[in-house]
Formats: structure tokens, C-alpha cells, sequence
């Protein structure tokens, strides 16, 4: 450890790294050092260049000025596959696997070794379970890897990079669809490969996970180097000032909202449940009021808000909207009462990827408004400009496909979509996941607007900073069941984390009593 | 300026569709000959329309069930059923009238069975609507019992081989029918709908698109231009040939739609580029044909000129034009 620590030679080194596409700087004279055995994280909003520094530190881009070097040795990477050699490995956020293929087969997919030139299946596995133990993985190695959670497949993704390459790790945003538990998993994997003298580049949007395992920090803005830093020296609105350029403040917790929102529910669950998915649930919701719902991954959160949209029907239980009970049979009928749901994952449910951001934007109101009475392309343009600048979504142009944009702007465009047909109801399912902090704070803000405007929202998020910031109500989810409603004084973090802790806590005694 | 107007005229399909009607005019100096005889055109021009119609309009549907991220094998079937509850009508003695009706219809329930497969059972297009293609041939057959079945009726003779204002019939329906569709698509909200539905359908559900009855729709609609192909090609011969009418057009007509530049995997369609696609086909055809080759040649030389268009179409050569623009843009700077 301590010999790590004192080794100041870069592992691997860009010095005055330049990449133009086509008229603008993606990087403009970067300078990045990494340190044998340290977690470095790299921050930056999108479009700050930590993609592009990766990809030229991972051979997948050639830079356009400047060097990058190896052990202190100019290198020239043609592809990953030649940085790969050279010791250096990749990890993305989608986990790039075979998924219909088993755990073994995937560690040594093209490299397995052969007997007579048949692969030999008993060995693969043995190595495989012997590689796995190491990183406190006891699992079925002969199972697809398909058939394990994400955080799973990342470790083996991992245990995969290390095997092939074995000096430098990139971990880009690995944490992004893994709950709060298979984080702290990863972060034990990582924390070992560091002691082994690894070099780690950790890219992320969670700042507390940044704090949480990082030895250092480099921060880009629109292609510059704005620092590199050891994190002891910092705190978290150092980093946000660093990354922004500017202050940014969430709102401090509103008072008086529970006075303006006392007046009868706009819309009101009563028993809701659906078996199999979520155990029934009681909410009312009023105008002028965000219920934000806390609680882990799968603990039904999701399952929740698609039975009040209509996406799934719960198979007992009761609905009203005003006095008149509803049937929410489909989204179609959710968005007749004015619903809007932004869903959990944008890419699959959410962005209509090869069309444009103006379709985009007003596909709901386009379906409400049914197949002929088509609005025309001033008309949608119109829409979706007023969209576009309300919500600050930054796209060239609006008629570009909207896949090309960066998360957060996918994220607007999307609530743009909803906030188009004038809804009264609005359920945001992770809303803030995975995108840049400017886009964040835009989201944020955006919720507060809308609340206070006098929609009723619905807003699930993993960070309970952020959800106890807006909230005028909290609801918390555990197991598939409703647990714990909140309010006042009690919508802080750590009573949200004991409400959702306390399953743990029960399950670790039953198991004792066992 | 002036290029720019020209612009969406500049495109693979036209550029390859003027290259094959060029060639066969070098190989048969006649071809763009036209002439006027007995009140209508003829010439070989005027053929490889004509002949294209059936292709043409099993694209116009095609393109749509494509644009969904679906494919519909069974228009080929289709034909042949619309073809031998037609004749099998008139000669029954109904008039030529519900001969039609019935035929149209029958091509809708066709396509509505598809529809349901597809959205409601969730079965993959490829197959569910493999199934009345082979299925329907067999149907076809049972309504013919077995037989040609030939008819006299002068209607149904003019669907296939009269003519209106000069052009063939089956011309006429397929503008017709062309810029009905695209006018429906383009002017109210199911052309965008139908894209989105293709591009993501859980997104587009969520966003309050009927998925399930837009599908439903669109396959119908499939099996409605595939029952008219079927009127036309029967006819023209004057008979129903289930075993025949139709035969193999399902894929002429995916080549078609692809021809024309919609991707198979959904979204973005032209309804228009599509039946373009169609009359390139058959301008080979036809070209071969009138050229003298023997018709053996028809297929290889078809393979060639149709890698020819989807290498112009490819994503490399995209970004070797796009490379040379941003060259000449460069080298203009400096200068």
C-alpha cells in the first residue's frame, strides 16, 4: 500500500491531449495522470469530454494533438483491443457480454483452453469459480450470465478486464442501474483491485459514491482540464462548482406546503394491489402537492406507478378521481384524466430514439388528440420550441433524432412530452438517474415549478437528498408493500433510511432464529 | 441553389432507376418508344408499369407493416385468395360488383388475422403471418376446388386489362391507391404514429398510442392492397390460379420497401420510394426480357443491380460521401 502511495509516476499519462470534431474542441490541451493502486474519478456535466478522454486513453480514438503515455513511455493505441493488450480495460454501463452464454464461457470467451482443439468445459469452469471466489462471488458458473442481476454481470465483467488486461481499469458509470446494496458489492471488488495495485479511472454522477471510493479527482468542463485534486481536500459543492463553473443550490425544503395542499385528493388508490407485484396500497394524491416515494430497487416502486397509469392493472382495489371511481385499463385512459408517467428506464419505455425531438415532444399530445386530428409541422414546432426553452433542452436542432442527445436533455424531452398535454397528475419515475448535474438541477427545479403551479406529482428517487428537498410527503416502499408514510418533521434521510432498513434488519433475524 | 431544389430527386433509387431504364435502352434502342393505338399508350415504358402494378401495390401496404418493425409474408397468399373468391363469385352468377367487395374484404379479415397475431398474441411478424402464407394458398385452392377457375365477367376482365385516360387499369389504380395512402399518412397523425410504433412500442403505448389497433390496422390495410393486387392479377388472365396468382410477390414486395430505403428493423417509411423500388424491379425484368438475354439472366443480373443500390446505401458509403464533402469544404476554406 504505502509503496503505491509513494510511486508518483503515472501508470498512464495524457499530456496535452486534443480531439476536434468537426468545428469544436471535444478536448482542448487535457492533461490527465493515473496512479498505480489510486481510484480516480473523472468528473464532468455531459458533454465535458470524459468520453472522449476515454476513449483516446482506450485506443477507441486517436487524438488530434498531444500523447498519451505508458509507464512513462510514449504509446500509440490503434484500438482497445491493442490497449487491451497493453494492459488496459474497459467496463461500461451495459454490460458488453453474452448474456446467452454461461458465466465461465463468458470470463474466457477467446482465450479458452483447448485439448485437441476441443474446449475444455471442466476447466473453463474450475478457473472460473476459482477467479470468481476471489472476488467474494460464489455463484453458478455454469448458468447464463443472463440470468444474474446486472451487479453480478458487472463483476464479471470486471473479473474479465482484469484477467485480459490487468494495470488499468475504466469503470464507465458502473454504477448506474445497481441498487444500493450491489453498489456497496462493487465497491468491495474495487477497493481490493486497488490494493493490488490497480489503477482504477471511475467515471460516475453520483457524487457520494465519488466521495465514497475515490483517492483523487479530475474535473473537465466544455473540453478543458479544470483540475485534478486529491478528494480528502474537498467537499461536495467543490466539486459541484468545479463541474458547473457557477453555484447551484437545490431548494431548501418547502414550507407551507402541506397548508396549500390540504384540499380534497385529485386522485385517491384505495387497496390497490396486484398479486405477484406490489400487496395493496392506499394513496391519496392532491393538487399542489409532490408525494415523493422512497425505497430500493424492486421494492415495487415501479410496479406501483405503472398500476396508476394504467400501464398494469392491479387486480383488486379501487380508484377515484374526484368522487367518480375509474377504471385505468390502459396508459390511453390514464392520459384521457391527465395523467403523465415518465418511466424508469428512458431508453427502452421512454425516447422514441430514431425520431425527432419535435415528435418526440408531441407524441402524447398527438395521441390524445387521436389518428386524424393531426397537428402540422408549424404547429409541432411550435409545441415543442416552447417545450425546448421552458425546459432548457439543448439539442442543434429540434428536428435531430433525439437518441443523439445527452441523458438529461433525453430526460427533459420527455417530461416535455408529458407537460404538452397539460396534465394534471404527473408520475416521474427516477427522473434525476444517470443524468448530468445541469440537467439535474433543471429536473429539480422544473418540480418545484410544476408543484406550485398546482399539479399533483408523484416522484420516485433513489436520492433521498434530493427527494426530501421537494417532497411534501413520503411514502416508502419495502418488499413489494407500502411501509411507512411520511410527513413534517419525519421527511429527513435517516428516517427514510431506517424505514427502509428495518426489512433487513427482520430478515437477518428470522434468519438467525432459523 | 438550383441543386438544392433538386435535391430529394438526387437519391439511390432515382439515380439507380435512370441507370437501368438507360441500359435497357442501349440494349433496345425501342424501349422508349411510346405510341398511341385504339384510345391508350403502349410501349415498353408503359409495361414495365403496368406490370409492376402488382409488386407496386403489395409495397404500398409492406412499407407500413415494415415502418412497425413487422414484415408480412402472406400478401402472396393473399392474392390468391382475393383472385379465387372474385372468380369464384361471378361464376357463380353475383355480380361483378360483390365479386369485388367480397374479395377486398376477404384481403382485410386476412390482414386483420395477421394484425391480431401480431399485436395481441405477440407473435413475431415473421411468423404469424408465415403461417396464412401457407395456409392461405391451401384455402385458395379449397374456394377454386383444385381448378383454374376462368370468367367471362367484363368487369372484372377491365380491373386487370382495361384502361383509363390512356393508361392501363391497374395503372391508374395504383397512383390512385398511391396518393390515397400517402395522403392519409402524411396528413393525419398515423404515419407518425405508426414510426413511433416501430421505432419503440412500449414507449409509444406509454405515450397513449393504441399499439395493438394501429398494428391491427396497418396489417389490414396490407391485406387490403394485397386482395387488389390479387383482383388485378386475376383479371388479367381472366382466371384464378391459386396456385400461381401471387407466387413469391411477397418478397418482390420487401425488396421493394427496402429498395426504397425503409429500414426492416422499423421507423422512418416512404410510402412513395417504395413503389419506385417496385418499378425498378420491374424495369429489370422488363429490360431483360425485351433486351433479347435469355430470362435466366433475370435473377443474377437482378442480385447484382440490387447489391449495386444497397451498397450506395450503406452506412460506409454514407460516410465516404460525407468525408468528401467536409474535404471540400476544407480545401474551399483554405483557398
Amino acid at each position: 500500500m504505502v509503496d503505491h502511495q509513494t510511486d508518483n509516476s503515472f501508470v498512464l499519462e495524457a499530456r496535452g491531449v486534443i480531439k476536434i470534431f468537426g468545428q469544436s474542441r471535444a478536448l482542448d490541451g487535457v492533461n490527465f495522470g493515473l496512479r498505480r493502486g489510486e481510484v480516480h474519478a473523472l468528473l464532468g456535466e455531459n458533454g465535458a469530454g470524459k468520453s472522449t478522454l476515454i476513449k483516446i486513453l482506450t485506443g477507441a480514438y486517436q487524438p488530434d494533438g498531444g500523447e498519451v503515455l505508458l509507464d512513462g513511455e510514449p504509446v500509440h493505441f490503434a484500438d482497445p483491443l491493442h490497449a487491451q493488450s497493453h494492459g488496459i480495460g474497459t467496463v461500461y454501463q451495459e454490460v458488453n457480454l453474452l448474456p446467452n452464454r454461461s458465466v465461465a464461457e463468458n470470463l474466457f470467451l477467446g482465450r479458452q483452453p483447448t485439448r485437441f482443439g476441443f474446449v475444455r468445459k471442466s476447466l473453463i469452469e474450475k478457473n472460473a469459480r476459482e477467479l470468481l471466489s476471489r472476488y467474494g462471488l460464489d455463484i453458478d458458473v455454469q448458468a447464463e450470465l443472463g440470468t444474474y442481476s446486472v451487479a453480478v454481470q458487472q463483476i464479471v465483467a470486471i473479473a474479465r478486464a482484469v484477467e485480459l488486461s490487468g494495470k488499468v481499469l475504466v469503470l464507465d458509470e458502473p454504477t448506474a442501474s445497481l441498487d444500493k446494496l450491489e453498489v456497496e458489492k462493487l465497491f468491495e471488488v474495487v477497493t481490493q483491485l486497488k490494493e493490488r495495485g490497480m489503477a482504477i479511472v471511475f467515471i460516475t454522477h453520483f457524487l457520494d459514491q465519488v466521495f465514497a471510493i475515490s483517492d483523487r479527482v479530475t474535473i473537465l468542463r466544455n473540453g478543458r482540464l479544470i483540475g485534478t485534486e486529491p478528494l480528502s481536500g474537498l467537499t461536495r459543492t467543490d466539486v459541484v462548482r468545479m463541474m458547473l463553473g457557477k453555484d447551484i443550490t437545490f431548494a431548501p425544503a418547502v414550507t407551507g406546503i402541506e397548508e396549500r395542499a390540504a384540499g380534497p385528493a385529485l386522485v385517491e388508490f384505495t387497496e390497490c394491489g396486484k398479486a405477484g407485484k406490489i400487496h395493496p396500497f392506499s394513496l391519496k394524491i392532491r393538487r399542489g402537492e409532490v408525494v415523493g416515494v422512497a425505497g430500493l430497487l424492486g421494492s415495487g416502486r415501479t410496479e406501483m406507478a405503472r398500476i396508476m397509469f394504467g400501464a398494469d392493472q392491479c387486480d383488486a382495489g379501487e380508484i377515484r378521481i374526484g368522487d367518480k371511481p375509474v377504471a385505468l385499463k390502459s396508459p390511453v385512459q390514464a392520459i384521457a384524466h391527465g395523467f403523465g408517467f415518465c418511466p424508469e428506464d428512458r431508453k427502452v419505455e421512454g425516447i422514441l430514439g430514431d425520431l425527432s425531438v419535435r415528435e418526440n415532444i408531441v407524441i402524447a399530445l398527438q395521441g390524445k388528440l387521436g389518428w386524424f386530428k393531426a397537428l402540422n409541422r408549424d404547429e409541432q414546432m411550435e409545441i415543442a420550441g416552447k417545450f425546448a426553452e421552458d425546459l432548457d433542452i439543448r439539442a442543434a436542432s429540434l428536428d435531430m433524432p433525439v437518441k443523439l442527445l445527452s441523458g438529461g436533455n433525453q430526460q427533459k424531452v420527455i417530461l416535455a412530452r408529458w407537460l404538452a398535454t397539460d396534465p394534471n397528475f404527473l408520475i416521474l419515475d427516477e427522473p434525476t438517474r444517470g443524468i448530468d448535474v445541469g440537467a439535474h438541477a433543471e429536473i429539480v427545479r422544473t418540480i418545484n415549478r410544476l408543484r406550485e403551479e398546482g399539479l399533483a406529482l408523484l416522484v420516485i428517487s433513489s436520492e433521498l437528498d434530493e427527494i426530501v428537498a421537494y417532497s411534501s410527503r413520503i411514502v416508502v416502499m419495502r418488499d413489494r408493500e407500502m411501509v411507512a408514510e411520511l410527513t413534517g418533521d419525519n421527511i429527513n434521510p435517516s428516517v427514510i433510511v431506517q424505514a427502509i432498513a428495518a426489512q433487513h434488519e427482520t430478515v437477518s433475524a428470522e434468519g438467525a432464529s432459523v | 441553389m438550383k441543386l438544392k431544389k433538386l435535391s430529394p430527386l438526387v437519391n439511390p433509387q432515382s439515380i439507380a432507376l435512370v441507370v437501368v431504364l438507360l441500359v435497357n435502352w442501349a440494349l433496345f434502342p425501342g424501349f422508349f418508344n411510346v405510341t398511341w393505338q385504339d384510345g391508350r399508350l403502349f410501349g415498353s415504358l408503359i409495361d414495365v408499369l403496368n406490370r409492376g402494378v402488382p409488386v407496386a401495390i403489395l409495397a404500398i401496404g409492406m412499407s407500413a407493416v415494415i415502418a412497425t418493425k413487422g414484415v408480412d409474408l402472406s400478401v402472396g397468399a393473399v392474392m390468391a385468395i382475393s383472385g379465387a373468391v372474385a372468380a369464384t363469385l361471378v361464376t357463380d352468377g353475383y355480380p361483378a360488383s360483390v365479386a369485388v367487395i367480397a374479395a377486398l374484404a376477404i384481403g382485410v379479415l386476412c390482414g386483420v388475422w395477421n394484425g391480431v397475431l401480431v399485436a395481441f398474441l405477440e407473435i413475431q411478424p415473421i411468423i404469424a403471418t408465415l403461417v396464412l402464407m401457407v395456409a392461405g394458398r391451401g384455402i385458395a385452392q379449397l374456394i377454386t376446388a383444385g381448378s383454374i377457375v376462368t370468367f367471362a365477367d367484363p368487369l372484372l376482365i377491365s380491373i386487370g386489362t382495361g384502361s383509363f385516360a390512356g393508361l392501363p387499369m391497374p395503372v391508374v389504380i395504383a397512383i390512385v391507391l398511391l396518393f390515397i395512402s400517402v395522403f392519409v399518412v402524411r396528413s393525419s397523425a398515423v404515419g407518425l404514429f405508426i414510426e413511433s410504433v416501430g421505432v419503440n412500442r412500449a414507449a409509444a403505448s406509454l405515450a397513449g398510442i393504441r399499439s395493438g389497433l394501429l398494428l391491427v390496422a396497418v396489417y389490414g390495410f396490407s391485406g387490403f392492397c394485397a386482395a387488389i393486387s390479387g383482383l388485378i392479377v386475376a383479371g388479367d388472365i381472366k382466371g384464378a390460379d391459386a396456385n400461381n396468382a401471387g407466387l413469391w410477390l411477397e418478397l418482390d414486395a420487401i425488396l421493394a420497401v427496402v429498395i426504397g430505403g425503409t429500414s426492416l428493423l422499423g421507423g422512418r417509411f416512404s410510402i412513395a420510394m417504395s413503389v419506385l423500388g417496385a418499378i425498378i424491379i420491374q424495369a429489370m425484368n422488363t429490360g431483360i426480357l425485351v433486351s433479347g438475354f435469355p430470362p435466366e439472366f433475370n435473377l443474377v443480373v437482378k442480385a447484382g443491380v440490387i447489391i449495386l443500390i444497397f451498397t450506395m446505401q450503406s452506412p460506409l458509403a454514407t460516410r465516404l460521401i460525407e468525408m468528401r464533402k467536409t474535404q471540400r469544404a476544407v480545401a474551399r476554406k483554405a483557398s
